[in-house]
């Protein structure tokens, strides 16, 4: 843990001798987000609803959304460049030194510039609190923190799953995209929206649902249902047959070497 | 010690085909081709020793490497490091080597270097005690002084060199692995950075195991050298057997002012230019000597110089011998 | 004209050599499209008469805004080339007996339209077969084939002249960064790239048609659909046109002045 904050001290320190770059990196961010959250607002400005949904309602998911996604991005940064390491070569530096390869790949790559995605997604969810009609009980915002705290593993496991597809295609990749940026993207809105089957497909498959839609409908108050705000622990379980697969993958860069 | 027993390693790539159609076909339909990178690799060294690793591009170094600091694992054979086989218990077995890749960096690029190796000594948990004598000694060897108060973009190739070396030395290794150290050095980097080499070699008795493309890096260092080509071990012996192989020939450069210069089939002519002529000796039929009396009995010499087969050209008539 | 083929040819062959890039970026591609048509179907179905155009025509607009992504993408820039502008190497390309601004143009257009190329067929074949109104229809009639052919093209046109202007943004400023990601947000959001500009509030969309952006993909694609139609599709080509005249124009004279000054200070 003391050399896990050490190596956070040095990423920061070396992040910040670019502070220009940095600074625009974080603009961009904040405006990719942006102009995802004025594609919200002018829809609901032209529909006002969707699925009796309201808009501040719906906030509320695109806010857990954003904050889980940048925070898995920023922490979880080594894995989501995982192909990098593996071609510059670090990867081989990475074996040859007696430390988990867990370990030593997730402090290779801490993003900072992540925080003006995170910046905005917290002043969304400052706005959708008091504005959503939410009565907000202690329970309710134990709620949000596990929904956070899920969604942060979710994500960090589809960066384990994407890193251990890398070591059989680095083309093919792409895919990954519709899991990743794919959940970002269309999580922002409650993800029963898109019908049965992709509800249970998000649920069972890639269980964004876990921890955005069930907790979700106890916080609004369309189920009474206590237990749906501890949903969102299931989703530390889908680290585990991703982080199985990353081990697998691992094996075998061993035994070929590309 | 380091025994290596029959080691095979052997990998398929997809054959990438020039041409429109063929692109076109690879789309639905791709072949592969297996290549053998290492077909059967056995050798010994012992503690202490110093290996020169050479053989042409793709004959097999890196990957010998790879299974010798356990990155790769092979299809068949044995490795036993120190009483270990890498890639089965890689945690254990790192903590006793040293890796420097020539070409890639472990410094972080953007803070002074002995923020980096502070960094290692934490991940490789070394001792205090033991960290402030072993960089207290890689100082001074390297001549690092200043140095590594300085970001690591800020250095020059051969210093970044030196810092990558001590870095991969904190923690005391007892087997250092050398791939190209002085590729893209110059003349007095070079120089220093072998130095320290034998001084590690000498006072530490590290095991040094070193691949090179420079054969002056062999001469300087090794008194073993390891040839390998196509994935098998060519030649495993000590540099000297390999000078025997040296031809007889060598070769003379003369300046002369008249006369004409008397040239039989001991003595031929290479090329001759307004008073200047290179002529090839065997001296298997006549030493360098009496060549030389030879020629100035009949010309006016005004300048000689003799040249033994270079060690360059001694490996390339090596590849040539073994068709690698 | 012939370099410029035989430029365009070996992108595209070279884009057939990655053909686990090619199948992973259509099933991408194809997911994305239903999972935002799933999207506007709940809007739909919360309020129909809500609803800017027909659902099959919103079906074709995102097929087609899916299968043609790589000539529309506003994120993309070649690194080579801010790279050879920020190095100053671009001093060696003006050696090279080529117009600067045509090749670098060229080199772009290749590289949206092979991809494009590789990648549309097959995800527009799979959406034809959707059941309605989820599937891709044809176009309106002949007529708004045709003229969607046409404005395709130019929308591409369009989109490349103005990341040339981001390109050689970067003789004037010290990193191109900053320019780049603002071009990319604004070309993004005001071309209709996240959603279709009929869907934005009436009061702001003369804003929209304001900007070069609506002259890249909503021009084409609401041809397509028949929502822009006869006397409508010519003047939205005609305005693309324009456009295209304008930044090109732009563009030449932004390179002229920036190679004045390479060649006064070298590099």
């Amino acid at each position: 843990m003391k050399l896990y904050l050490k190596l956070v001290a040095m990423h920061l320190k070396c992040q910040m001798q670019y502070k220009a770059s940095f600074l625009m990196t974080c603009l961009g961010q904040f405006l990719t987000s942006f102009t995802a959250f004025l594609s919200i607002l002018f829809l609901f400005n032209r529909f006002h609803a969707v699925e009796d949904y309201s808009f501040s309602e719906v906030l509320i998911c695109f806010s857990v959304m954003l904050t889980a996604f940048s925070l898995a991005e920023c922490f979880v940064r080594g894995f989501d460049v995982f192909p990098r390491l593996v071609r510059n070569g670090t990867l081989d530096r990475i074996l040859v030194r007696p430390r988990s390869e867990i370990f030593q790949v997730l402090t290779s790559n801490i993003e900072f510039s992540r925080v003006g995605r995170l910046l905005q997604a917290f002043v969304i969810l400052a706005y959708a609190v008091p504005t959503s009609g939410v009565a907000w009980t202690a329970d309710r915002v134990f709620a949000v923190v596990l929904m956070l705290l899920g969604g942060v593993a979710v994500f960090s496991a589809l960066f384990v799953l994407y890193a251990g597809f890398s070591f059989f295609t680095i083309e093919g990749l792409e895919f990954m995209n519709i899991f990743t940026d794919g959940s970002r993207e269309f999580g922002m809105y409650p993800l029963s929206v898109y019908g049965e089957g992709v509800l249970k497909f998000y649920t069972f498959c890639i269980p964004i649902a876990l921890f955005q839609y069930y907790p979700f409908l106890y916080l609004v108050g369309r189920s009474d249902d206590v237990r749906l705000i501890f949903l969102p622990l299931l989703g530390f379980v889908f680290l585990v047959p991703c982080y199985a697969f990353f081990r697998f993958g691992l094996r075998r860069y061993k035994s070929t070497g590309s | 010690m380091i025994e290596l027993k029959h080691v095979q390693k052997s990998f398929r790539v997809a054959r990438r085909s020039a041409g429109f159609s063929e692109a076109v076909k690879a789309l639905f339909h791709r072949e592969y081709e297996t290549v053998h990178a290492l077909r059967d690799v056995s050798f010994t060294i012992r503690d202490g020793e110093m290996v020169g690793y050479i053989g042409p591009n793709g004959a097999g170094k890196s990957s010998t490497i790879k299974v010798m600091s356990g990155v790769l694992t092979p299809d068949s054979g044995e490795c036993v490091i120190n009483g270990r086989v890498p890639w089965k218990e890689r945690v254990a077995h790192v903590r006793e080597i040293g890796v420097v890749f020539g070409q890639r960096s472990q410094l972080w690029w953007d803070v002074p270097v002995i923020d980096s190796f502070e960094l290692i000594r934490d991940i490789y948990k070394v001792e205090d005690g033991a960290y402030r004598k072993t960089l207290a000694q890689l100082t001074e060897l390297l001549q690092l002084g200043e140095l590594i108060r300085t970001p690591a973009r800020q250095l020059s190739l051969g210093q970044r060199m030196r810092c990558e070396i001590a870095a991969s030395l904190l923690h005391n290794p007892k087997v250092l692995f050398l791939d190209e150290p002085t590729i893209g050095l110059d003349a007095v980097s070079k120089l220093a950075v072998r130095d320290f080499i034998r001084a590690i070699n000498r006072e530490n008795g590290t095991t040094v195991i070193l691949t090179t493309h420079d054969m002056q890096d062999i001469e300087a260092l090794t008194e073993r050298i390891l040839l390998i080509g196509k994935g098998k071990i060519l030649l495993d012996g000590p540099l000297s057997s390999l000078r025997d192989r040296r031809s007889p020939r060598r070769t003379l450069t003369v300046s002369y002012a008249g006369g004409r210069l008397p040239v039989d089939s001991d003595l031929t002519l290479v090329e001759e230019k307004e008073g200047r002529a290179v002529l090839s000796v065997d001296t298997d039929v006549i030493s360098v000597s009496e060549a030389i009396a030879r020629l100035s009995a009949k010309a006016e010499l005004r300048d000689v110089s003799v040249a033994e087969e270079s060690i360059d050209e001694l490996v390339a008539s090596l590849y040539r011998e073994f068709s690698i | 004209m012939k370099k410029y083929l035989s430029f365009f040819r070996i992108r595209f062959a070279a884009g057939l050599q990655y053909r686990a890039a090619a199948w992973a970026g259509i099933s991408t591609q194809f997911a994305w499209g239903g999972m935002t048509l799933l999207l506007y179907r709940a809007f739909y179905e919360t309020d129909a008469a809500a609803f800017p155009m027909t659902f099959d025509a919103l079906s074709s607009y995102i097929w087609l805004q899916q299968s043609l992504l790589a000539l529309f993408m506003a994120w993309y820039f070649d690194d080579e080339i801010f790279e050879s502008i920020t190095s100053g190497g671009v001093a060696y390309e003006l050696c090279r007996p080529c117009d600067l601004y045509a090749m670098w143009f060229v080199k772009n257009l290749a590289i949206r339209f092979s991809r494009a190329a590789l990648r549309c067929a097959p995800i527009l074949l799979v959406a034809a077969f959707l059941p309605a109104p989820y599937g891709m229809s044809l176009p309106a009639n002949g007529a708004a084939g045709v003229l969607f052919i046409v404005s395709l093209l130019l929308g591409t046109l369009v989109l490349v002249a103005f990341s040339m202007l981001v390109y050689l943004s970067a003789f004037y400023t010290l990193s191109p960064m900053g320019v780049r990601i603002l071009a990319t947000s604004a070309a993004e959001f005001f071309s209709g790239g996240l959603i279709p500009i009929p869907f934005f509030p009436e009061p702001l969309q003369p804003l929209f048609y304001a900007l070069p952006f609506a002259s890249t993909q909503n021009t084409p694609f609401l041809i397509y659909t028949g929502y822009l139609g006869g006397r409508e599709a010519l003047g939205g080509i005609a305005v693309q046109l324009l456009w295209l005249a304008g930044l090109v124009l732009a563009g030449r004279l932004l390179i002229r002045r920036a190679l004045k000054k390479v060649v006064v200070q070298g590099g």
